[in-house]
């Protein structure tokens, strides 16, 4: 007679009741008293369908075990031992499908000197100083990336264009320029465009902020939280800190511009990470709608790049700041700490992904000259780049680069229980670690798992106390797909 | 189902496919049960290109090698030369994601 083993899957408890997150399909069951205790004797060992009502034959009627049994058996929660596992073929994408989002790097200059920038600091790829790339874009160029973005669009009704640096207001005339000819070339082919930007906000001028209103400009501005943190590395080039130029104009910006929520976008180091400090001055002193956090992408060899020990600070500060959330949302309120909730709504939809974003699919970057890389922060660099918005994307290339990084090629990743969300993480965090897009980011691991682990702790626990705001995910709110970090 | 609760929406879809009064389509007999793959007797399929490329040689084989390994069981070229994994080594290929890149990572069984 065959024995049953279990298959792959996270558990984890929430709300005082048993959960499995099946993996790769990515799928939330909460378990009942007989299907809790057969995983839990199959953890012990395999067993056949007889074995397991006798154990549990005091607990529960013979027919409710094999019940349960079948049941584990047909979300493959477990499976029967010599029955191979039936494993989802290796897919690409299909061709030409359709570009949601295009970073415009209008510029690649930037007034201030962060000295963690990817782009300007130690790590950059592309040489921003004396490189052949053009330091400001043409009106030209970005009248050609609109048509680029709209042609590749396909059948998509809407297309968002995100404008990024360098400093995005240091090239304010084309930013503006593009817009007014993306409204009128969507108006002719019949579609919509969405516009955000990424700022550092120590140029944004009352006109600014009024054109930026007017036009709903989804907003991101980097900044890292107190005046202490901001001004550690958020400096100009003479090093003296940018936090009290950007905090009166962040304050003019959000009284103005209501129209879209704004979000802000921290960078964490070894030195920064205080998160709660950081959230709670953003939001209540500042007074953003929300925030968002990121590890800095670095080689581990610079002194504000967060250790392993870090990750476990870091980790143990986001769960602080995540009970916080699951607090509001209990009580049906808003909380703006965004990591949550963008995983949350991952987990909500089971999104079980090929690959870790949609860089070289959904979304690309376009570089001053107009070359198109995978993303923003890639722009500009011949290795990575996917073709020029005159010509196109060269298919080969993009399909060369989605059979090389799909994650059944990730050996590292193929036993870890969180693939389905992680994927093995950022290309460019790969590519400054170890040198390699493909490569996956493996010094985050525990962390993600960790992370990963919260996250559906909280998912499972408003399921179960407060099902209604998980709602909210079925329909992507339009505003979040504008974020771009 | 009575023993599990659909969570998120992934599992609600999984838990209306996978229920087998929802399985009844036109025309189509009741659903394979899955059955374990058991090698019987010697090869059956040719994978041409397998040994010899069309000048004789190895370097133009349209199969890589290292698949081979993989015809070993699967398709069964040498059913004995490879470890049972069925039995006694279902993880023998565990670390191997993608065999032309991790078959180094195949190792010996030991009974």
């Amino acid at each position: 007679m065959s024995e049953l083993a279990l298959r792959e899957f996270h558990s984890f408890q929430a709300a005082g009741k048993d959960f499995v997150y099946l993996v790769p399909s990515a799928a939330v069951f909460e378990l009942d008293d007989s299907s809790a205790a057969v995983i839990n004797r199959l953890r012990e060992r395999n067993m056949s369908r007889e074995d397991l009502a006798r154990q549990l034959s005091t607990l529960f009627p013979t027919s409710e075990v094999a019940e349960t049994i079948s049941e584990l058996l047909r979300v493959r929660a477990i499976g029967e031992i010599g029955v191979p596992e039936q494993k989802a073929p290796k897919v690409l994408p299909p061709e030409n499908f359709p570009l949601t989002t295009m970073v415009l790097n209008v510029t690649n200059q930037c007034n201030l000197s962060c000295t963690y920038c990817y782009e300007y600091g130690e790590d950059k790829i592309v040489d921003t100083e004396n490189g052949e790339k053009p330091k400001f874009m043409s009106e030209e160029t970005a009248r050609q990336s609109v048509d680029f973005m709209l042609r590749e669009a396909g059948n998509n009704k809407v297309a968002h264009l995100t404008f990024f640096g360098g400093e995005t207001l240091m090239n304010f005339p084309v930013l503006k320029a593009a817009m007014s000819y993306a409204r009128e070339r969507a108006a002719e082919t019949g579609k919509q465009v969405d516009f955000s930007l990424t700022t550092n906000a120590t140029l944004l001028r009352p006109e600014i902020i009024e054109f930026l209103a007017e036009n709903r400009v989804g907003v991101t501005i980097s900044i890292d939280g107190p005046k202490e943190m901001q001004d550690q590395f958020r400096v100009f080039s003479n090093g003296k800190g940018s936090y009290d130029i950007v905090a009166p104009k962040i304050k003019e910006l959000l009284k103005r511009h209501r129209s879209r929520p704004i979000g802000a976008r921290v960078t964490l180091t070894s030195q920064t990470l205080d998160i709660r400090k950081i959230y709670r001055h953003l939001t209540e002193e500042i007074g953003f709608w929300d925030v968002g956090f990121a590890p800095v992408t670095t080689s581990p060899s610079t002194k504000y790049a967060i250790a392993e020990s870090g990750f476990d600070a870091m980790l143990e500060q986001f769960r602080a700041l995540a009970a916080d959330f699951l607090e509001a949302a209990l009580e049906n309120r808003h909380h703006g700490f965004s990591n949550v909730r963008d995983t949350l709504e991952e987990i909500h939809k089971g999104v079980s992904k090929a690959y870790p974003c949609g860089a070289g699919l959904g979304l690309m970057g376009v570089s001053t000259d107009g070359d198109v890389a995978l993303c923003h922060r890639f722009a500009g660099s011949d290795a990575h780049r996917l073709g020029t918005v005159r010509d196109g994307i060269d298919r080969l290339v993009q399909i060369a680069f989605l059979e090389k990084h799909h994650v059944d090629d990730k050996t590292d990743c193929s036993q870890c229980w969180a693939r389905p969300l992680c994927s093995g993480g950022c290309y460019h965090e790969a590519h400054t670690r170890y040198g390699e897009t493909a490569h996956p980011n493996l010094h985050y691991c525990e962390w993600i798992r960790g992370w990963t682990d919260t996250c559906l702790k909280i998912y499972a626990e408003l399921s179960v106390k407060n099902p209604k705001y998980l709602e909210q995910f079925d329909e992507k709110v339009e505003h979040e797909a504008s974020e771009v970090s | 189902m009575k023993h599990l609760r659909s969570v998120n929406r992934k599992a609600q879809r999984i838990a209306r496919t996978a229920d087998p009064r929802n399985d009844v389509v036109a025309l189509q007999g009741p659903a394979p049960t899955p059955q374990p793959h058991i090698p019987l007797g010697c090869t059956l399929i040719f994978s041409p290109g397998w040994e010899a490329d069309q000048n004789g040689g190895t370097a133009g084989l349209c199969t890589p090698v290292e698949r081979d390994i993989f015809d070993c069981h699967e398709g069964c070229f040498w059913p004995a030369q490879v470890p049972d994994q069925l039995n006694h080594a279902p993880d023998w290929t565990a670390k191997c994601a993608s065999a032309q890149k991790d078959w180094r990572k195949i190792d010996l069984v030991f009974p």
